[in-house]
């Protein structure tokens, strides 16, 4: 039996987590106030997953950078992987708002995509 | 091979080279700094006091009354910013009456003109938020105000028009005297010159020591001061002195010519003479002060605290002349309180003295004006809009806090001994100056110093040396 | 000079700008024109990378730019008109907007209606009198996010940032990921004036720790920051002697607070609050200065975009019905009722409501000045309270709402004043 302890991000109650595993399957979940603490800590613990963003050098645009992110979820582990992937990488303008910037980033099968337009 | 070689871009240094250059010689300062004003003459009260402090007889009364004298003209002349909005010193407690006649007296020894002594209800009219402990004040009508980087900078670019040679980022290590010269030796190679003027600030004891045996001690006296926002326009509109007391010595609370408040200084003894850094103690010492002498002070309006250093010479006097059994050395030392604004007096006095001693001729070249950067705050709606046609860079507003546009920053960067770093930009534009302390500009005015200077933006630092303000590029370490 | 005529002039391109004006042409206005100082609309927006914008208004969670690309669409959908790279100067109490930018110089617009939306800037290190030297590397945590984010540069190597609020949070993050390293924030209050969500996403995840109750007391290296102490407070916020750690590091960022950006407010006569450094502000959002409206940060510093996007286009629409009724409002029986707010409510934006002109339903917006847990939310109109609402959790950082009512302020018998408190269980 493994235990984690983890801080509820679901409102600023903030309640302090309590989730005891038994080989890898959640056993239970204490602590929370509400239903989203427990839904929370389920994924959290099992398959923690965020979002990256950051921004890549544009060249020949209004701007010097695009502000781009992964377009789904990614897993928690994969963070440093994909912004490896990022180092040195470079468009050209113009970019548009969902252009695909770097396809399958990291194998993680997400895409990285602009969130801003440089005309 | 020079005639004179100045030993530092200060205020007494650049007002000591603008005065050199109305003969005919072969001039050159040298500045450890990457600019002018860098050390003392960067951080101080900014005041041009009226004259009444200094000792009666002493060289520091003279050159004070003299240089407040002239200061109305020369900002004229040098175009920098000088209001003579007049000074008063505040007596809380009636036993200290005398004390305030005392000061009356050797102002008048001194030579101060129009002062006076005024009472409560005068002073209440003067400064509606002095303190309601105030029982009178001294009154100097003739006490003033001054921008310290535009005098300093003005003093500058006019010696440097009239050929004057500038070389930054150059520190002096060591002298050798020859037979009729000295060789100075710096951090850029070895400079001959037949005359050293030592004009270094805190440092002046240490060039002086290394050529005479009769010792001078210079202690860095740090004065913290608070700055605040120009939203506090109007709330004094003189300088206002703590009459010095048993109960201690107070700070002042002035305002600054471009209508912030200024708050200050403390005065500690330190040994370190880069040691300009503020500290709790101090900053606490000058809030707990500040409302002495002045009701409902607005402290929480402070955009900024910093600290300067006086040069503090053991024997609290002014050391302008040449050293004894050094020929040709120069000292303008022990420049502290009132330096500022003995400054035009102080390059007056070395003037004559080197130009005396090298039997210099006068330069019938000589240029006595200069134009400072265009302010168009100054300019009414048409004008401006008529420069704007013609320039659309006065258009770009870079610095929103004080309104600073792109068309001043490229002048004070493009101008003779121009701005290279953010702070050069700063002190000659007021850029950054402001509430939000370079928060937004910062980026923009880096963009604008790059592109003129046609240097990359990593390259641009806050103060020269290694103060760089971007130390890389996205992911270069990862 | 030049002088063009508009309905309503809006100050800011921002995220309030923009919907403020949206939604003033969606109310029948033509004649829009949006002020913007910077080279794109947007505002801050365009800085804020990260994701978590408007899941309230549009069901989705979008980064900055993203977001704001939502509303500039809109804006030149609905073909309004807007200058860049332009300064507003002045404005005059009978509304004549002076600004300047390169191409048209200085030019002058009249005005029906003006709704000031200029946003906030960060509270500075000179503000913070934070003693210690002045060198290169210290950024407020915004500036840093401009650089790193849209220019691509690096400000530090290793980096302590003061204050938690989500900026300096965010900000920890993006230094850590784009190769930084941070080594510790610091927050003076016993509690973090940010996210739940961003303690832990952008601390936790990446092992930073945060130190509550801490302040910088001195700041190392004449050129470049070289290192950064660190010291505990006592509950007046001093620091405590004995307490102080030394961190070497390259880079402070500040993260200590927004300041609304008034100065063109107040040279206009704009009475303000100090509380909130913002205007003081009616039910329609409008200033003591009739016909001027102000919304987003520059009344009140919020958390959430969608707010300001929220209490924008009420600002917009309230601006429109203005002008449509021929610059004045319509006359009132009822006089404009203060909302006071006390007893752990530290202020309300509106300040004043008036229940002849207000809509059915009206939200009234503030902030709490602790922490408080399992207390209530109370209204009382005169002495008798309307509104008692538990609330698990309330903190300074997050904004606080509650909702009045038109039949019932209308209803209330000589109703002279509102007052919005904090109660115990």
């Amino acid at each position: 039996m493994e235990t984690r302890e983890l801080i509820c991000i679901g409102c600023p109650m903030g309640c302090p987590l309590k989730v005891e595993i038994n080989n890898g399957e959640v056993a239970s979940v204490t602590g929370n106030t509400c239903k989203r603490g427990d839904d929370y800590a389920r994924k959290e613990v099992t398959n923690p997953t965020r979002i990256v963003t950051s921004s890549v050098i544009v060249e020949g645009g209004s701007l010097a950078a695009v502000s781009v992110k992964t377009k789904q979820d990614i897993p928690k582990g994969k963070i440093f992987d994909i912004m490896k992937a990022l180092k040195g990488v470079k468009v050209q303008a113009p970019v548009h708002i969902g252009d695909v910037i770097v396809s399958n980033v990291a194998d993680t099968g997400v895409d990285i995509i602009a969130t801003k337009n440089v005309l | 091979m020079y005639d004179v070689i100045i030993i530092g871009a200060g205020v007494s240094g650049a007002a000591s080279a603008r005065e050199l250059s109305k003969y005919k010689l072969n001039i050159c300062v040298v500045e450890k700094e990457e600019d002018v004003c860098c050390g003392t003459s960067k951080a101080n009260s900014a005041i041009a006091h009226a004259g009444f402090d200094a000792e009666s007889g002493s060289l520091m009364a003279k050159l004070n009354v003299e240089g407040n004298q002239m200061m109305e003209k020369l900002s004229k002349e040098l175009d920098f910013p000088f209001k003579q909005n007049g000074s008063l010193v505040v007596c809380l407690h009636e036993e200290e009456m005398p004390d305030l006649q005392k000061l009356y007296e050797r102002g008048i020894e001194n030579g101060v003109k129009d002062l006076r002594i005024i009472n409560r209800k005068e002073l209440v009219e003067l400064e509606p938020n002095i303190s309601d402990e105030a029982v009178a004040a001294l009154y100097a009508p003739t006490g003033g105000i001054v921008c310290p980087f535009g005098m300093n900078i003005a003093f500058a670019e006019n010696a440097a028009h009239n050929g004057v040679e500038f070389k930054f980022d150059t520190e002096v290590t060591g002298f050798e005297k020859k037979e009729d010269t000295w060789l100075v030796k710096t951090s850029q190679g070895d400079f001959e010159t037949k005359y050293v003027v030592n004009a270094a600030g805190v440092y002046a004891d240490k060039f002086h020591n290394m050529v005479s045996e009769k010792k001078l001690h210079i202690t860095p006296r740090r004065g913290d001061y608070c700055l605040l926002d120009r939203s506090t326009e109007g709330f004094v509109t003189h300088t206002i002195f703590q009459l010095p007391s048993k109960y201690g010595k107070g700070v002042l609370v002035t305002p600054t010519v471009h209508g912030n408040t200024l708050v200050g200084p403390t005065a500690i003894d330190i040994e370190d003479k880069e040691g300009t850094n503020t500290t709790q103690a101090g900053i606490d010492e000058l809030i707990s002060k500040a409302g002495s002498t002045v009701k409902g002070l607005p402290i929480r309006q402070v955009i900024t605290s910093f600290a300067g250093l006086r040069a503090h010479e053991d024997g609290h006097e002014f050391y302008i002349g040449e050293v004894e059994g050094a020929k040709g050395f120069i000292d303008c030392a022990g420049i502290e309180s009132p330096g500022l604004t003995s400054a035009p007096a102080i390059g007056k006095m070395v003037a004559e003295i080197v130009s005396g001693l090298a039997g210099a001729e006068e330069n019938p070249d000589f240029i006595g004006t200069r134009k400072g950067i265009l302010d168009p705050k100054t300019l009414s709606n048409e004008e401006r809009a008529a420069l704007i046609k013609e320039n659309p860079a006065y258009g770009n507003i870079i610095c929103r806090c004080e309104m600073i546009t792109e068309g001043e920053i490229i002048d004070a960067i493009n101008r003779p001994l121009g701005a290279k770093s953010l702070d050069g930009v700063k002190r000659r534009t007021r850029v950054g100056m402001g509430r939000c302390q370079a928060g937004f500009c910062s980026p923009r005015t880096i963009e604008i110093l790059a592109r003129e200077r046609g240097v990359d933006p990593a390259e641009i630092t806050k103060s020269g040396g290694n103060s760089k303000i971007i130390v890389g590029i996205n992911k270069d370490r990862i | 000079m030049l002088r063009q005529v508009y309905d309503i002039v809006i100050v800011g391109g921002g995220p309030a700008g923009l919907a403020a004006a949206v939604s003033a042409k969606r109310n029948g206005i033509e004649s829009i024109l949006v002020l913007e100082r910077d080279k794109e609309l947007g505002g801050i927006l365009n800085q804020c990378i990260h994701n978590g914008f408007g899941l309230h208004t549009f069901k989705e969670e979008l980064t900055g730019p993203e977001y704001a690309g939502r509303f500039i669409e809109q804006l030149e959908e609905e073909k309004i008109a807007y200058k860049l790279n332009t300064m507003v100067m002045d404005i005059s109490d009978d509304k004549v907007v002076t600004a300047m930018n390169r191409e048209d110089g200085m030019f002058e617009i009249q005005a029906k209606a003006v709704i000031l939306a200029m946003g906030c800037r960060e509270r500075s290190r000179g503000a913070l009198n934070i003693p210690g030297y002045r060198p290169a590397g210290i950024y407020s945590a915004g500036t840093a996010q401009r650089l790193v984010n849209m220019e691509g540069y690096m400000p530090g190597r290793e980096v302590v940032i003061l204050g938690s609020g989500d900026i300096g949070l965010i900000m920890a993050r993006r230094m850590t990921l784009e190769g930084a390293k941070v080594k510790v924030v610091a927050e003076l209050l016993p509690y973090s004036g940010g996210l739940k969500r961003n303690i832990v996403q952008c601390l936790d995840d990446f092992g930073i720790p945060l130190k509550l109750s801490h302040t910088v007391v001195d700041i190392d290296g004449k050129e470049r920051v070289e290192g950064i102490t660190i010291a505990q407070v006592d509950e007046n916020r001093r620091p405590i002697p004995g307490t102080e750690e030394h961190y070497t590091c390259d880079t402070l960022l500040l993260s200590c607070g927004l300041i609304p950006e008034n100065e063109i407010s107040s040279s206009l006569g704009v009475e303000m609050s100090p509380v909130t450094s913002g205007p003081l502000v009616n039910e329609c959002l409008e200033t003591n200065v009739e016909g001027v409206f102000a919304c987003g940060n520059v009344l009140h510093v919020h958390d959430l975009v969608d707010f300001v996007s929220e209490e924008a286009g009420a600002a917009g629409k309230h601006a429109a019905e203005y002008v449509k009724n021929g610059a004045k409002h319509p006359s009132s029986d009822a006089k404009d009722i203060p909302i006071t707010a006390t007893q752990g409510a530290r202020y309300t934006v509106p300040k004043t409501i008036n229940p002849d002109r207000m809509d059915e339903k009206h939200i009234v917006r503030f902030r709490v000045g602790d922490v408080y847990k399992n207390c209530y939310v109370s209204v009382y109109l005169n002495d008798e309270r309307v509104i008692h609402r538990k609330r698990p959790v309330m903190a300074p950082g997050e904004m606080e709402e509650v909702v009045l009512k038109k039949e019932e302020l209308s209803a209330f018998p000589d109703l002279s004043q509102i007052t919005v408190k904090i109660e115990e269980a």
